[in-house]
């Protein structure tokens, strides 16, 4: 601890050897997002010349765009958290919970009566409501927020295990399928979700109040609070936020596979969290965008297209999303520490 | 002394995005003189010292150090030759205890095992010769107050074999008595040699220690190498602002304004082992300053009427309306507004715009149903920083590329702008310059007019007495003496802020 400080101290006092210009345009976040386009074009420049028409064609665009939603979703809700200074490890659990609970025999019959909106209604607030206690035992009872989502992950996966004793749950309301696998203007329901959430986050990010407290959270606490802002309130905002984000992603799951199930969204919380530090975001708080998070889940999934295009096999998959996501970071580390200089 | 350059900078050039904050500045700075550097906020002081102790490259320029070309490549490397720098912002590491951040990256070791009681004594040594024995070498550097923060950080400058001793606005967290200090130790440094190049906006100190001055403006040198003993301070102010500024404080109210209705109304308000019992009104359109000693619990208080920490006893009213202990919300919701001691840790969001940091606390003001008119925020901070003088303008620049001096105004702007009952100012223009200054005071003044009630901390015992309309007077976590201030001046503070008994 105290020799990594250290260095850390170091480094920041060696800062700004060589003006570089690239680094320096990569240290605005326009420049940094351009930069994250030009990975994405070379991403699909590959697939290309890997996989020719079979990766260029219209129906593998969607495939790959169906594949991002998913991810996407809970993706835009972990920017947030991150951005407010927090992490999220247990939204792949609460997906599961929330896809179980809302495919539970009894919400189903009840949907049959009114309406399938009631199965809608019950994921959105079974997420939130885990958002909640993550948010409200974070911020009011100070736990960590890695160990508050960790213990979050093992009992809403556990919990979605007895709910459903471990099987598999078939939604066999009328309309709820029918919604949510149309196509509008030739583009699946479940793309334009992705798209519908990313443009309200950006909107929430940069346009309002909520974004603008978001950022001073995760920024500087003590200056936050010492301005008025009531960072406890936000920090529980934040996490009922991506809760609600999870609700949204399990729909899109039961949706897509007809099923709700406790083993629905495992490893979400690498991958939505892999996005988010590709695409810019600081885990130390204060910074991101997500625009920046958008392009990091479209350069994951099209990555997985190509490797699965080109029959590779997952575990290949994973060994090349690790080395990226270290290198992401290594890039990431050398812009902050030239920035600290002052 | 001699007449031969220790040091010599000729020509230096150093451009940043958008701003060349310097353009071809000369310094030369002799062995065992010291070497004040003067200049407005903004005007390159702090990126020249950067330049020398190599933590920035100058773009074009000659460094000749003891007869031989150098540019230090590395903070490393400029050490090693004996130029020890104490930043503006201090550099220390908060969780590292006093001995280690000392010897940080020059670590007491022997066979690559620390050495760690022969540290701790070598860093009571250097403590002691300090004039500060009473620190205690183990206990975390971010436990300790400002001021001896700086103690620690002078003290790692002395660790080195030291030639050159560069001081950047060291006085800023200091009162007088510390200032007297650290002046005691100046001189002993440079009786064996040192040279000590010294940077701070308050004049009266550069007649007390320097020998010759180099005045910077925008960038470029305006006057280099004037004696102190022969150059008058209005010349000095006129060298720094290009105009003549008389450092006034704007005049009271004719009526005196401790008759009107209450506005804060503090009752026996005591933090553990930090002060006791403390009562206080402040009336509608009354300025209260706090004068003492730093550490006397003047930043305590303010923040705990402000329920940034939690009272043990006592109770705060605003407008007769009791505020919950220990909650900032109930204070901002009352009106309370407190611009804090330390902005970077406590004020800034560094990466942000200027604009974002002004509009901070009054978001809702430029809200519609959440949804932030950029516009009009823009707008408004504009107006607050061209009245300030922020330079360089342009709002939507990130904070970080400011320099010091105009960061404290955007914190304290953001408090001029919200529209507070209740205004609770600590140290307001700390590293502020002279033409700043008094219009920071004047913002203030017409602030009061305009009803808020303003209680005032400062180091200066001069400010306090300048601007406010009564004073209280601390000493040791207790309020010692309360008068009006034209009734007492500031010989009469200083002895009750030093003295242990107070005479009747
Ligand atoms: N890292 C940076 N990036 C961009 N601009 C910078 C940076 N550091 C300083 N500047 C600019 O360089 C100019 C000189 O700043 P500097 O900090 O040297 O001023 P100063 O004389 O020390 O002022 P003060 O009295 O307020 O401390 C300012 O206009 C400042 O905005
Ligand atoms: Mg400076």
């Amino acid at each position: 601890m105290s020799q990594d400080s250290v260095r850390v101290e170091k480094e920041a006092l060696e800062t700004e050897r060589e003006p570089n210009p690239v680094l320096a345009l990569l240290r605005t976040s326009v420049g940094r997002n351009a930069g994250l386009v030009v990975a994405l074009l070379l991403i699909c420049l590959v697939g290309a010349i890997t996989a020719g028409s079979r990766f260029t064609d219209w129906d593998n665009a969607m495939t790959i765009l169906r594949l991002a939603a998913v991810v996407g979703v809970v993706s835009i809700g972990m920017t947030f958290v991150i951005i407010g200074g927090g992490i999220d490890l247990s939204v792949g659990a609460i997906v599961a919970l929330s896809s179980v609970w809302c495919t539970t025999v009894a919400t189903q019959e009840l949907a049959q009566d009114i309406h399938w909106l009631w199965m809608v209604a019950v994921a959105l607030l079974v997420g939130s409501a885990c958002g909640l206690i993550n948010g409200l035992l974070i911020a009011y009872g100070n736990i960590v927020p890695f160990i508050m989502t960790l213990a979050m992950l093992a009992s809403a996966r556990g919990l979605a295990e007895i709910i459903s004793d471990k099987k598999t749950q078939i939604v066999s309301v009328e309309g709820f399928d029918d919604f949510f696998n149309r196509d509008i203007l030739g583009i699946d329901v479940q793309v334009w979700l992705f798209a519908l959430v990313s443009v309200a986050g950006w909107i929430l990010l940069n346009r309002t109040t909520f974004g603008r407290r978001t950022v001073a959270v995760g920024g500087n606490p003590e200056a936050a609070r010492l301005a008025g802002i009531n960072v406890k309130r936000q920090t529980v905002y934040l996490y009922v936020l991506i809760g609600f984000c999870c609700g949204i992603a399990a729909l899109m799951l039961v949706a897509k596979t007809t099923t709700g199930s406790s083993t629905h969204g495992s490893l979400l919380e690498l991958d939505t969290i892999a996005a988010v530090v590709i695409g810019g975001t600081l885990l130390t708080g204060g910074r991101g965008t997500i625009v920046g998070t958008v392009l990091g889940v479209l350069i994951f999934s099209s990555i997985t297209n190509i490797f699965i295009l080109n029959n590779r096999s997952f575990s290949e998959q994973s060994l090349f999303k690790g080395a990226i996501i270290v290198a992401a970071v290594l890039l990431q580390q050398r812009l902050a520490s030239r920035n600290s200089t002052t | 002394m001699t007449d031969t350059p220790l040091l010599q900078m000729t020509g230096i050039v150093k451009q940043f995005p958008g701003v060349r904050a310097l353009d071809g500045v000369d310094l030369d700075v002799r062995a065992g003189e010291v070497h004040c550097l003067l200049g407005q906020n903004g005007a390159g002081k702090s990126t020249l010292i950067k330049v020398l102790s190599g933590f920035h490259q100058p773009d074009e320029g000659t460094i000749t150090w003891d007869g031989q070309d150098a540019a230090f490549s590395t903070p490393a490397k400029a050490i090693e030759h004996g130029v020890a720098t104490i930043y503006q912002e201090l550099d220390l590491v908060p969780h590292l205890d006093v001995t280690e951040n000392v010897f940080l990256g020059h670590e007491v070791s022997r066979a690559g095992f620390s050495q760690r009681s022969r540290a701790r004594e070598m860093a009571r040594a250097l403590l002691a010769r300090l004039g500060h024995a009473e620190i205690p070498v183990t206990r975390v550097v971010g436990d300790l107050s400002p001021a001896n923060q700086q103690i620690v950080s002078m003290a790692r400058a002395l660790s080195h074999d030291t030639r050159l001793l560069v001081l950047d606005e060291p006085s800023a967290v200091l009162d007088q008595q510390e200032v007297a200090n650290l002046f005691r130790v100046i001189r002993s440094l440079t009786a064996e040699g040192v040279a000590v190049v010294y940077i701070s906006h308050r004049l009266e100190e550069i007649r007390q220690i320097g020998d010759r001055i180099t005045v910077l403006k925008d960038g470029r040198t305006v006057a280099t190498g004037l004696a102190v003993a022969d150059t008058p301070t209005a010349e000095l102010i006129r060298l720094m602002t290009g105009r003549s500024i008389e450092y006034v404080f704007p005049p009271r109210p004719e009526t005196p304004r401790d008759q009107g209705e209450p506005v804060l109304e503090v009752r026996d308000l005591s933090l553990a082992g930090v002060f006791t019992g403390v009562d206080l009104t402040v009336h509608a359109g009354e300025i209260v300053g706090l004068a003492g000693l730093v550490g006397a619990g003047r930043s305590e208080i303010l923040e705990t009427l402000y329920g940034a920490r939690r009272a043990s006893t006592g109770t705060v009213a605003v407008d007769g309306k009791r505020l919950r202990r220990g909650s900032v919300t109930s204070s901002v919701q009352a009106g309370v507004g407190l611009a804090p001691e330390e902005r970077k840790s406590q004020g800034l969001l560094l990466d942000e715009a200027v604009y974002r940091n002004i509009t901070m606390s009054s978001m809702a003001r430029f809200a519609r149903f959440g949804f932030l008119d950029r516009g009009q925020e823009r707008k408004r901070a504009e107006e607050l920083t061209t009245s300030l003088d922020v330079r360089p303008t342009g709002v939507t620049r990130a904070v970080r590329t400011l320099s010091g001096g105009n960061q404290q105004k955007v914190v304290l702007a953001r408090w001029l702008l919200r529209d507070c009952r209740v205004l609770l100012l600590d140290e307001p223009t700390r590293g502020v310059d002279v033409g700043a200054r008094s219009e920071i005071y004047q913002l203030v003044r017409s602030l009061a007019d305009r009803g808020v009630a303003v209680v005032v901390v400062s180091s200066e015992i001069e400010e306090v007495l300048g601007l406010a309309d009564r004073v209280l007077v601390v000493r040791e976590g207790e309020v010692v003496h309360e008068s009006a201030s034209t009734d007492i001046d500031e010989a009469k503070v200083l002895d009750l802020v030093m003295e242990e008994r107070v005479p009747a």
